[in-house]
């Protein structure tokens, strides 16, 4: 075993400390249940497996691919990976001896600060596990400080089905209610959530971008249905939209959930990192991890886990959620590539993303049998395109050309769904050239 | 394009020097000033966006690539990981992790969209399918989902599969019996799930007490959850006895596998009657914590339980491998499937071992613990330990593990299970050598019969002297928003 460093004679001298022959006798297992079999695998020696391994892995093909859906393809520069994975960083614990992770602390600290400053509330945890988990977090919490009226969470008709069944999870516990409220054209449907709202309502939730592509437009009006029955308004957001887009405790928001993961995180087959964060009057409520700034003991400023009393480690079955292991170490790494990016740089991505994709559906809408975007609206990374031909044509057609994209059931019809962000943007010439093979590609 | 687009007020924000005039915070160097503290920028946003639609402005750090680089190298020199040295902290397993599975996490084909077609992911799916059977064999069990995103995650899925199957009988239970001794996050995860947790306390020799077991049992018992070896590293000898009252009475038994460090190739849960387990990639398989996460929580479960599991699941066909959501699928508890890397890393460290190293692995881990727990002069109650003990300390608890600090070492896990008077919860893995585990009996040792007085000026030496965690908590200050007011 390459990895315990005893020499034979080391080896001897603790087994006598310990007085016994063999390691095997310290196992007080009882004979009925010891394992006698094998598990079949072989060891093998390090290059060997990085062979195996990477054999597996190259089984994927390399496709250029125009999918969103959640999950986002953003540039992540070189420092993120050097400086993360120095191994102070990569290979510590949570902090619960603060006196020697001081660095970690402070890096969480920072991120904290980074999205407290995108949302404009009080309060950011650091590092919930994705978006999905954290809408069903921030239900849990509704559930608690509005434990007097409702017991209803209320999410657009347009939500995921797979975030839907995460958040079903979450709140089948508590006995929380899901229901959802309609949308009409590609939004919120103001007038129909203003019929469904009613007191027995603990949460509303509504996302921008949304699950179309499209900037949700009157997003304030949602807050003030959502205040009016005194439930809470959960906002759904990434950080890298969150850059240009007003900040959702302006316009009302309760909570902020959605994905950090945009910074710092490649296209990792859906690794994520939650963001959460919420106003300061529910402080003590939050779920996860805080970290606050404190002094020592020689008055200097310096960083701790805090408010743990939350936690389940001591509140135990009344702690505010049972997050233990966490995304700590993705959070250093979006904190690290905005740090990077500084605001003009996170500013120039966000622009990206909505001149990107602003610009492909325009080329796309020029392509006979072809409409993009389907709803109209100010969209960010992605929108919705119809096309003459069935849905699944088109994706079989782009797959022989090396191009991934998928279809989404919206209305009734299977409609296709691009996602162009700054590491594919270059492509779209090919995504068009796939599209609709005959036709000249129209220039930008 | 975006550029020409848009104005930007980049002097409207201040640029400030750090603030060189504060005191030297930490030994051995500098204060790291926070980031904003270096050079902040309020950018005005002019967006493509219309005005309604965007803020007016966005005030972060801007700093060029060199000198994010040193704050965050600085930043790292102010914290301690595995390779600072030993951290051994009891049911954390924080073990050395092999560096080569960095480099086999960092190859492209990790890089996949997990919206892509079943066809178009042959190799993910191929590592989810081998991984999943893996662990289905190593935990004794018959199915395996990948995808909670952490342990409690796991705990959390395998509560609710629980849940579910009860239903599917028509059976509607309330209660999870928990031992004192526990994981916090088991009372949590329970909890979570909608269920009342009954504990149950230890008797004498540390173990599950079986007559309270019985007691405790009824018709209302959904689950046992429980830890074997438990958290003060004993083995809990009775556990087929257990099997059968919890079983007799209709309940399930799920197993905590924060533990399974210490029986690889020795015992599996499976063959002690558990029904669900979760595994702890992280902790057993050695991927790196990261200062607290990712980790991965994949649970496995008995036959009966398999078409709860969660949606969706990878199996192999004639033509490859694809996806499928099982009969009485629970849904989903994460969007797509947890922390890929981290299963990648994990099945690298699987196959690396083989058998053989498994097995050593284990025997090592025992092996560690007891000759660390015979070379300290403390009491260590109870016995015989696998990989981890409780020690009792002479003294508060929290002041020993700060004045171990500066004997170069992390120190134990604290006060905790709380049947252990001034608790040290100790578990040095199998990576440390006799030299470093000789070290950290030293280290305990150095800090036994120091006066109350002494103890509460330590650390000494670390980056920080003693934080004031109270008024942390008394007076939140979570962003550098707050820290002006």
């Amino acid at each position: 075993m390459p990895y315990a460093t005893h020499s034979d004679a080391e080896r001897s001298a603790m087994l006598d400390a310990v007085g016994v022959s063999d390691p095997d006798e310290l196992f007080d297992i009882p004979e009925s249940v010891r394992f006698d079999g094998e598990y079949g695998i072989e060891g093998r020696s390090e290059r060997a497996t990085r062979a195996a391994v990477e054999g597996i892995l190259d089984e994927s093909p390399d496709l250029t691919e125009f999918l969103g859906g959640g999950h986002y393809d953003h540039y992540v520069p070189s420092v993120v990976d050097h400086l993360s994975l120095r191994s102070e960083f990569l290979t510590s614990y949570t902090q619960y001896q603060p006196e020697i992770t001081q660095g970690f602390l402070q890096a969480l600290f920072e991120f904290q600060s980074l999205v407290v400053e995108l949302t404009g509330l009080g309060v950011a945890n650091c590092s919930m596990y994705d978006r999905a988990t954290a809408l069903g977090e921030a239900a849990l919490l509704a559930d608690r400080v509005r434990q007097s009226s409702g017991e209803t969470v209320l999410v657009p008709e347009s939500l995921p089905d797979r975030v839907r069944s995460v958040l079903d999870n979450y709140t089948d516990g508590p006995d929380i209610g899901v229901d959802t409220y309609p949308t009409s054209g590609g939004t919120v449907d103001v007038d129909a959530l203003a019929a469904r709202v009613d007191d027995d309502v603990s949460l509303v939730y509504a996302a921008t971008p949304n699950a179309r592509g499209v900037l949700e437009p009157d997003l304030g009006a949602v807050g003030d249905l959502a205040a009016d029955h005194d439930a809470l308004f959960c906002v759904g957001s990434d950080a890298v939209a969150l850059s240009v887009l007003e900040p959702p405790e302006s316009y009302g928001a309760d909570v902020v959930v959605g994905d950090a993961g945009v910074l710092g995180l490649p296209t990792t087959y859906g690794m994520g990192l939650g963001l959460f964060a919420c106003r300061e009057e529910f402080l003590r409520q939050v779920p996860g991890r805080l970290v606050g700034a404190s002094e020592d003991g020689a008055g200097n400023r310096a960083y701790t886990l805090t408010l743990q009393t939350r936690e389940q480690h001591i509140r135990r079955e009344r702690a505010t959620s049972n997050i233990c292991t966490n995304q700590a170490w993705l959070a250093l790494r979006a904190a690290i590539h905005a740090a990077w990016l500084g605001p003009d740089g996170l500013v120039e991505l966000a622009e990206e993303c909505v001149t990107g994709i602003e610009e492909t559906c325009e080329r796309i809408d020029a392509l006979d049998g072809f409409t993009a975007p389907v709803y109209d609206g100010h969209h960010f990374r992605e929108a919705l395109v119809d096309c003459a031909e069935p849905a699944s044509d088109v994706i079989d057609r782009c797959r022989e050309a090396g191009i991934a994209l998928r279809t989404v059931e919206d209305g009734g019809e299977e409609r296709l769904a691009v996602c162009v962000t700054d590491t594919n943007r270059e492509q779209v010439d090919a995504l068009l050239d796939a599209l609709a093979p005959e036709t000249e590609v129209p220039a930008v | 394009m975006s550029q020409e687009r848009r104005e930007r007020s980049d002097d409207s924000g201040e640029a400030t020097d750090p603030p060189h005039q504060q005191t030297r915070w930490y030994a051995g160097g500098q204060y790291e000033p926070l980031l904003s503290e270096k050079r902040s920028k309020s950018v005005g946003v002019e967006s493509s966006l219309p005005d309604d639609l965007t803020r007016d402005e966005l005030e972060l750090p801007a700093l060029a690539e060199p000198e994010v680089s040193r704050h965050y190298t600085r930043l790292s020199q102010m914290n301690f990981g595995i390779e600072s040295g030993t951290i051994p902290l009891g049911s954390c397993t924080m073990k050395y992790n092999p560096k080569f599975t960095e480099d086999v996490a960092a190859h492209r084909g990790n890089r996949v969209h997990p919206h892509r077609a079943d066809a178009d992911k042959q190799g993910v799916l191929h590592l989810l399918y081998d991984l999943q059977e893996t662990l289905a064999t190593i935990g004794g069990m018959d199915a395996v989902t990948l995808q909670p995103p952490a342990g409690a995650a796991g705990e959390f899925t395998g509560i609710q599969v629980a849940k579910a199957y009860h239903d599917a009988n028509g059976d509607d239970r309330s209660e999870v019996i928990v031992p004192e001794s526990a994981h916090g996050t088991n009372f949590a995860s329970a909890s979570m799930a909608g269920y009342d947790v009954v504990e149950l306390p230890s008797n004498e020799d540390g173990r599950v007490e079986v007559d309270a077991l019985e007691a405790a049992v009824n018709d209302d018992t959904a689950l046992l959850m429980l830890t074997n070896p438990n958290t003060l590293g004993l083995f809990e000898r009775s556990i087929e006895e257990i099997a059968e009252i919890v079983h007799d009475a209709g309940g399930l038994l799920y197993y905590d596998g924060a533990n399974l460090n210490s029986l690889l190739g020795k015992a599996r849960p499976g063959d002690m009657g558990f029904d669900i387990m979760h595994f702890n990639l992280h902790k057993t398989f050695a991927t790196p914590h990261g200062g607290g996460g990712p980790g991965q929580g994949p649970i496995g479960v008995g036959e009966a339980l398999a078409s709860f599991l969660p949606t969706p699941q990878v199996r192999e066909t004639d033509e490859g491998y694809e996806t499928y959501e099982p009969d009485h699928t629970i849904g989903r508890v994460h969007e797509f499937v947890g922390n890929w890397l981290v299963l990648v890393k994990a099945y690298a460290y699987i196959l690396r071992h083989g058998d053989e190293g498994l097995e050593t692995v284990s025997e090592t881990a025992v092996l560690n613990a007891n000759y660390l727990a015979s070379r300290i002069e403390y009491e260590v109650p109870y016995g015989p330990f696998h990989h981890e003990f409780v020690a009792s300390a002479d003294a508060d608890a929290g002041d020993v593990a700060k004045s171990m600090l500066d004997h170069g070492v992390h120190p134990p896990t604290t006060k905790w299970p709380e049947i252990v008077d001034e608790a040290l919860m100790t578990e040095p893995t199998e990576t440390e050598s006799k030299r470093r585990l000789d070290d950290l009996a030293a280290a305990f040792n150095a800090v036994t019969g120091m006066a109350e007085d002494d103890l509460a000026e330590t650390p000494r030496t670390t980056t920080a002297r003693r934080i004031d965690q109270a008024s942390a908590a008394r007076n939140p200050r979570l962003s550098w928003h707050a820290l002006d007011e």
